[in-house]
C-alpha cells in the first residue's frame, strides 16, 4: 500500500521544481485570466451602482483583493523563509524572494487604488488612518526585505538573513497594526468578515470572491515564473541547467 | 552567567567611554535636529508645543538608528567579535550586555538631556517628566531592535542606510506610544496606558531580540 504515497520532498529540489513549475504555469495562468474576465465582467456590468458611493465604488474590485493579497503574501513569505531557514532547503527561501516583490507590488496597488477610491469618497487622496497607514508600513517591510536581500552577494546568506529579517517582521505586524489602529482610525469598517453577515449584496459580493480568486491565481502564476527564474540564475552552474540549456538551443 | 553579562557591559562601556567623540556627536546629533525643527516651522509656541513630543521621539529614533553601527561593526573589524563568539557561554548573553552598554552610551543620555530640549518648547513640568519615563522605557527597545538590524547588515557596504530602513518600520510601535504618553500629559490626561504599553513593547523586545540578534550574527559570520 505504501506505493501510492508520491514522495513530495522530490519536489523540493531545485533541478525537480523546475519542470514542475513549468507544467503548472499555464494552468494557473488560463484560470487567472478567466477568473479576471469573469470578475471584472460582475464587478463592471452586473453589479448594481451602489446607493451611496456611486459608480466609484467599484475600485474596491481591485482594492480589497490587493489589500488582502499584500498580507497574506507577507505571511506565507514568512512562513517559506521560516521552512528555509529551519530546513535549510533552498527552493523554500527561493520561493520566499520570488513572492517578495509581488507582494510589494499588490501593497503598492492596494495604496494606490486606495488613493484613488479615497478622493471622491473623503475628498482627500491620503489621510492618516489606522489601516491606511499600517498598510504603508506593510509596504515598507516589504521594501526593506526586498533592499536587504539585494545588497547581500551571497545568495546563502541572503536567503538566511531575508528569512530572519521576515520573521521578525512577521511577529511585529500585528503589534504594530494594533498600535496603529489605537492611534487613529476612521476607514469604514470591514465589509467581509468572518462569522459575521457580510454587509454588502450578494452579487457584488460575489464579484469580490472572484476577483480574490483571480489575484490568487495571478499571485501564484507569477511566483512560479519568478521562482524559475531565480532557480536557473542560481543553479547555473549545476550539470542539469547545462542540458537544459543544450536541449533548448 | 551574570559574570559574563557584567564583563561585556564593562568592556563596551569602557570602550565607548574612550571614543567618547562617538557618543558624544550621537547626543550633537539629537539636540540640532531637535533645535532645527522651530527654525523649519516657526517660533509659534502654541503649535510647537503640540508638536514636541513627535518632535523629540523622531529625533531619538533618528539618533539611536545612527549608532547603530558602532554595537558591532568595530568588533567585527578587528575581529574580536569573532573570539567573543567562540565564548562557551550562550551568545545572547554576550548579545544582551553589548546591547545594556549600546544603551547606556545612547539611549541614556538623550533621556537624561530630552528635558532641556523640551523646555525650549515650552512643555509644562510634568509633561517633561513623562518625556523622559517615556524615553528611559522606550530607547532600551530601540537599541534591542536596532540590535537585530545591526547584525544582519554587518559587514554590508552601504550598512548605515539599510539598517534605518530595515528598522525603523519595526519601531513604528514605540514611537506611537512613547509620543503618545507625552501627548497625553500635555493634554491633561494620564500618560500611565501609554508607559504601560511602552513597558509591554521592550518586555517583549527584551525576551526576543537577544535571541534574533545572536541568529542575525550567526547568520552574518558563518
Amino acid at each position: 500500500m505504501t506505493r501510492r504515497s508520491i514522495n513530495w520532498f522530490k519536489y523540493t529540489s531545485p533541478a525537480s521544481f523546475y519542470p514542475l513549475a513549468g507544467k503548472l504555469i499555464p494552468w494557473f495562468a488560463v484560470a487567472t485570466a478567466l477568473l479576471l474576465a469573469a470578475g471584472l465582467f460582475i464587478g463592471f456590468f452586473v453589479a448594481p451602482t451602489d446607493f451611496q458611493q456611486g459608480d466609484a465604488y467599484r475600485i474596491i474590485y481591485i482594492h480589497v483583493p490587493a489589500a488582502w493579497m499584500a498580507m497574506f503574501l507577507y505571511l506565507l513569505m514568512a512562513l517559506y523563509a521560516g521552512l528555509g531557514l529551519a530546513f535549510n532547503a533552498r527552493l523554500w527561501s527561493m520561493m520566499a524572494s520570488a513572492i517578495a516583490s509581488t507582494g510589494a507590488l499588490f501593497a503598492f496597488l492596494s495604496l494606490w487604488t486606495g488613493a484613488l477610491w479615497g478622493k471622491p469618497m473623503w475628498g482627500t487622496w491620503w489621510v492618516w488612518d489606522a489601516r491606511l497607514t499600517s498598510t504603508l508600513i506593510l509596504f515598507f517591510l516589504y521594501l526593506g526585505f526586498l533592499s536587504l536581500q539585494a545588497m547581500i552577494e551571497d545568495p546563502r546568506r541572503a536567503d538566511r538573513a531575508g528569512a530572519l529579517l521576515a520573521l521578525v517582521g512577521a511577529v511585529n505586524v500585528p503589534i504594530i497594526y494594533f498600535s496603529v489602529q489605537w492611534w487613529n482610525t476612521l476607514h469604514q469598517g470591514a465589509s467581509l468578515r468572518l462569522g459575521k453577515s457580510p454587509s454588502i449584496a450578494p452579487v457584488m459580493l460575489a464579484a469580490l470572491l472572484i476577483m480574490i480568486a483571480a489575484c490568487w491565481m495571478y499571485s501564484i502564476t507569477v511566483t512560479l515564473m519568478r521562482v524559475r527564474c531565480i532557480i536557473l540564475e542560481r543553479e547555473r552552474n549545476a550539470p542539469w541547467v547545462g542540458e537544459l540549456l543544450r536541449e533548448a538551443k | 552567567m551574570l559574570a559574563t553579562l557584567r564583563w561585556v557591559i564593562q568592556r563596551d562601556t569602557t570602550l565607548a567611554w574612550r571614543g567618547r567623540a562617538g557618543v558624544l556627536s550621537t547626543l550633537f546629533f539629537f539636540v540640532i535636529v531637535v533645535s532645527l525643527f522651530p527654525l523649519g516651522v516657526g517660533p509659534e509656541m502654541n503649535v510647537l508645543r503640540m508638536i514636541a513630543p513627535g518632535v523629540v521621539w523622531v529625533a531619538a529614533l533618528l539618533a539611536s538608528m545612527l549608532s547603530l553601527d558602532r554595537m558591532f561593526a568595530h568588533d567585527y573589524l578587528d575581529g574580536s567579535l569573532e573570539q567573543l563568539m567562540l565564548t562557551p557561554q550562550p551568545l545572547s548573553l554576550v548579545v544582551m550586555g553589548k546591547i545594556i552598554a549600546h544603551w547606556l552610551a545612547t539611549g541614556a543620555p538623550l533621556a537624561l538631556i530630552a528635558p532641556l530640549l523640551g523646555v525650549q518648547f515650552d512643555l509644562p513640568p510634568r509633561a517633561l517628566l513623562v518625556l523622559v519615563a517615556s524615553l528611559l522605557l522606550g530607547t532600551p527597545a530601540l537599541s534591542l531592535i536596532g540590535a537585530i538590524g545591526a547584525a544582519l547588515t554587518l559587514g554590508l557596504r552601504g550598512g548605515g542606510v539599510l539598517v534605518s530602513l530595515l528598522v525603523l518600520p519595526l519601531c513604528i510601535p514605540v514611537l506611537i506610544f512613547g509620543a503618545g504618553a507625552v501627548e497625553a500629559s500635555i493634554s491633561g490626561a494620564s500618560a500611565e496606558p501609554h508607559l504601560s504599553l511602552l513597558g509591554a513593547v521592550l518586555l517583549l523586545a527584551l525576551l526576543f531580540a537577544p535571541w534574533a540578534t545572536a541568529a542575525a550574527l550567526r547568520i552574518s559570520l558563518e
